[in-house]
């Protein structure tokens, strides 16, 4: 299975996860967050890019739980909610965020 | 996710035991992949390591020449997590020829110390892992 971006294929899995991460660019997100029925905006963006820096740092998608306290922490406390997050992301924050990001599934992310 | 586990529930000792070479073999990667399964759930969660395990946690691990992933950096996650008791048996260290400073510098931000890192490997003899052992209500080797 794969996506066609700018001639490009990008593999991906069942569920539409990206099969290899560097692959990712602003592009292929614009697609995989249509696929997901959200319209990007600049709060959309921060979230994506705050989940692939973590993915570089730690090499593991985090769990919602340990993404709000990391947002709260770098971005306050308005930023660093459930609420807030799931505005965002309707459909679960760490498996859209996370899919629009290049990232693979969060362990134990049902 | 794991709101309203708390009620009801019984708060339990896991342990997580890791004697194997972090590569060569899935039991590491899919230990620590539990463990970040079983974190969301609010149990009292420590690790060990002993036997070849302890390769786990060294610092700077190389894996372009076997084309395996890197998953060591996901260890500095675990505090995240709220892993924060990674005990380290001495005795397997030793017979490695390894020292504490061979190990990664693993921290964990203690919510009840205005945020203060702190260590989160803890060196122990065998006869004191022992004890820790004892202690546990649930143990998974891996």
């Amino acid at each position: 299975m794969a996506y066609e971006v700018n001639g490009i294929t990008v593999e991906h899995d069942e569920e539409g996860y990206l099969s290899d991460l560097t692959q990712w660019n602003e592009d292929v997100a614009a697609i995989l967050a249509n696929d997901e029925g959200i319209d990007m905006t600049d709060e959309h963006w921060e979230v994506v890019n705050f989940l692939r820096e973590y993915y570089d740092e730690y090499q593991i998608a985090p769990a919602i739980r340990v993404l709000v306290k990391a947002l709260k922490k770098t971005m306050g406390k308005e930023k660093g909610s459930n609420k807030y997050l799931y505005t965002l992301f309707p459909y679960g924050p760490a498996k859209q965020a996370c899919k629009i990001a290049g990232l693979p599934k969060p362990t134990g992310c049902i | 996710m794991s709101e309203g586990m708390e009620e009801g529930g019984s708060i339990k000792k896991f342990m997580y035991m890791n004697r194997k070479a972090p590569y060569g073999t899935i039991y590491a990667l899919e230990a620590l992949e539990v463990v970040l399964i079983g974190a969301a759930f609010d149990q009292d969660v420590s690790l060990a390591f002993l036997d070849d395990g302890v390769f786990q946690l060294t610092k700077d691990q190389d894996t372009k020449g076997i084309g395996m992933k890197n998953f060591s950096p996901a260890f500095k996650a675990l505090g995240d997590y709220d892993v924060t008791k990674l005990y380290v048996e001495k005795e397997s260290l030793e017979e490695r020829g390894l020292t504490a400073d061979d190990l990664m510098d693993l921290v964990y931000e203690d919510e009840d110390d205005d945020w203060a890192e702190k260590p989160s490997i803890r060196l122990v003899s065998r006869d004191e892992l022992k004890a820790v052992l004892a202690d546990q209500d649930v143990i998974m080797s891996f």
